[in-house]
């Protein structure tokens, strides 16, 4: 993850159910975004998973994929939040 | 690489522990719209703040949005009215305020500070005008702040401001009687304060600030309570090292959206503010901060050496992570915006004798205290004569902001809604300083401060 690139980090926190990476992997597609690596873990049924992104064009503070991902997270139950690599890259590097 | 350990923290601190940009603070100087015509004067100001704020809000809300971070106010700081207006020809400043508030409500900001004047070592005929001015200026406004400087290290007291500063304190509360003397919360006097703090109600652009700059204030009691949970009984070592790394993480999610607003804005970036503001929200309080180290209720003995080392370890953390810091830097402590001193102050527990003693080693002052409506002018005088003495003496900025409300007294309560919170009626000792008070003059610098 480098600041020069275009990446965002999207969390998806909890319950399992069929149908999360589906449903954010269409949407993404819809807005041409690539998935560069999913990671998932399962604890007790509770969901974690997150997914780095090439946004490619899209800019995050122009576009509505915000919150149609929050939208979306809010139909299938469970928490989804995207931010771009910056935040990371800035708090947790030195 | 960053790791998940990483990124799941970070979604905690923005989802469960109330991490938040407080504040973007554009402030714009008014040093060019000073005009012999008041209505031409108060012209210029309003175009000039809608010409530099107007995008202000608009880019807060896209940096929000980039990176998923709550930021909660952008608001606008301006060069002290008084020296604007000093030119102006009236003797009554109220237009000026008038025309601050409607800039705000245009630019959609929610607080503008600068209805301010600096009387450290002494009255302009300016700044008598806009110091009387103040009961009117704050019933007749919502959104304007006002602020006084009163006292600083290198010039000592004026108590001839600090004896008039009671007095219009009064006299705003009797204005603004009807919302609960909601004016003096939106008025504080200061020793030395500074010239590009972004929190209100004491932010205002300071003479020897550029032309437009925009300064950025953290918030984030609740991050380092819940790191400190993660260290139960460790000695004090371990907890400053954790408030410090906690810090620096807050501080540089700070740096990135001052970076990020000052390059959209095309506007320099100045400072990092990073202050432990709390708000009224349970789970992001200064008070259940400092209990977390081991005091049974904030306001016991120990309250102080723990805020001390507190305040100290915001410090050194965020100055590593940021080489712009300035503002007041530090822990707030206002009673009515924080559920831990509100709940200390109504058993007793906190007195304003000992958040007296806390001021000494945090960034502010006597903040967000309501007392009785009894209170005397020359007692609230006494009260930021104490405060001003702190800050002087001890070469750090101190404040009060004191609301004296009508008809109230110890037991009751008074409600300001929103952030402002809610303020349990303080005891304050009663016994005269009329006297001291109204000998006026000023109280000369500490020897410590001659260091040319």
């Amino acid at each position: 993850m480098n600041d020069d690139k275009n990446t965002a980090v999207i969390t998806v926190l909890g319950r399992d159910r069929v149908g999360i990476i589906a449903g954010v992997a269409n949407l993404l597609a819809e807005y041409g975004i690539n998935i560069i690596n999913i990671s998932q873990t399962i604890m007790d049924d509770l969901f974690t998973m997150i997914m780095l992104v090439e946004l490619g064009d899209v800019e995050l503070e122009k576009s509505d994929l915000s919150d149609k991902l929050s939208a979306l997270g809010d139909k299938l139950g469970v928490k989804i939040t995207i931010q771009h690599t910056g935040l990371f890259n800035a708090m947790h590097r030195i | 690489m960053i790791n998940e350990h990483e990124i799941l923290e970070t979604m905690e601190m923005f989802s469960n522990q109330h991490l938040d940009i407080r504040t973007i603070t554009m402030g714009i100087s008014l040093m060019d719209c000073a005009d012999g015509d008041i209505e031409v004067s108060c012209n210029k100001i309003y175009d000039k703040i809608c010409r530099y704020a107007g995008r202000l809000v608009e880019v807060g809300e896209e940096i929000s949005r980039k990176y998923n971070i709550p930021i909660i106010h952008k608001r606008i700081s301006v060069t002290p009215v008084s020296i604007v207006a000093a030119a102006c020809g009236s003797s009554d400043y109220t237009p000026f305020a008038k025309t601050l508030d409607r800039a705000a409500k245009a630019c959609g900001v929610n607080f503008i500070g600068g209805f301010s004047a600096l009387v450290h070592k002494g009255y302009t005929n300016a700044d008598k005008n806009l110091i009387e001015s103040i009961p009117e200026a704050l019933a007749v406004t919502d959104f304007v702040c006002s602020s006084v400087n009163l006292a600083s290290t290198r010039t000592g007291i004026n108590m001839d401001a600090v004896r008039d500063m009671g007095r219009i304190i009064k006299a705003t509360a009797e204005r603004t009687a009807d919302t609960g003397a909601l004016g003096c919360a939106k008025l504080v006097v200061f020793a030395n304060a500074p010239e590009d703090n972004p929190f209100m109600a004491g932010a205002f652009l300071g003479p020897g600030e550029p032309e437009c700059v925009i300064n950025v204030g953290i918030s984030g009691p609740g991050v380092v309570k819940h790191a400190l949970e993660k260290v139960k009984g460790a000695d004090l070592g371990v907890v400053a090292e954790t408030i410090k790394k906690a810090a620096f993480k807050i501080t540089r999610v700070g740096e990135l959206v001052a970076n990020e607003a000052s390059e959209r804005l095309g506007v320099p970036f100045g400072i990092i503010d990073l202050s432990l503001a709390p708000t009224p929200a349970v789970g992001d309080s200064v008070a259940r901060l400092l209990e977390e180290f081991g005091l049974e209720e904030c306001g016991t003995w120990g309250t102080t050496a723990a805020l001390a080392m507190l305040n100290d370890a915001v410090k050194k953390g965020g100055i590593m992570a940021s080489s712009s810091v300035g503002g007041l830097s530090g822990a707030f402590i206002p009673v009515s915006e924080d559920e831990g001193m509100i709940a200390a102050a109504k058993t007793g527990g906190l007195k304003l004798e000992k958040l007296e003693a806390m001021t000494c080693v945090c960034s502010v002052g006597l903040d967000m205290i309501a007392v009785p409506g009894d209170t005397t002018a020359e007692t609230i005088s006494g009260i930021i004569a104490d405060e001003m003495a702190l800050g002087t003496f001890n070469n750090k900025t101190t404040a009060v902001r004191i609301i004296p409300v009508p008809g109230k007294s110890v037991g009751d309560e008074v409600e300001f809604g929103g952030l402002l919170g809610t303020a349990p009626i303080m005891a304050v000792n009663n016994k005269s300083c009329a006297d001291f008070i109204n000998r006026g003059g000023r109280i000369p610098a500490p020897i410590h401060s001659f260091k040319n």
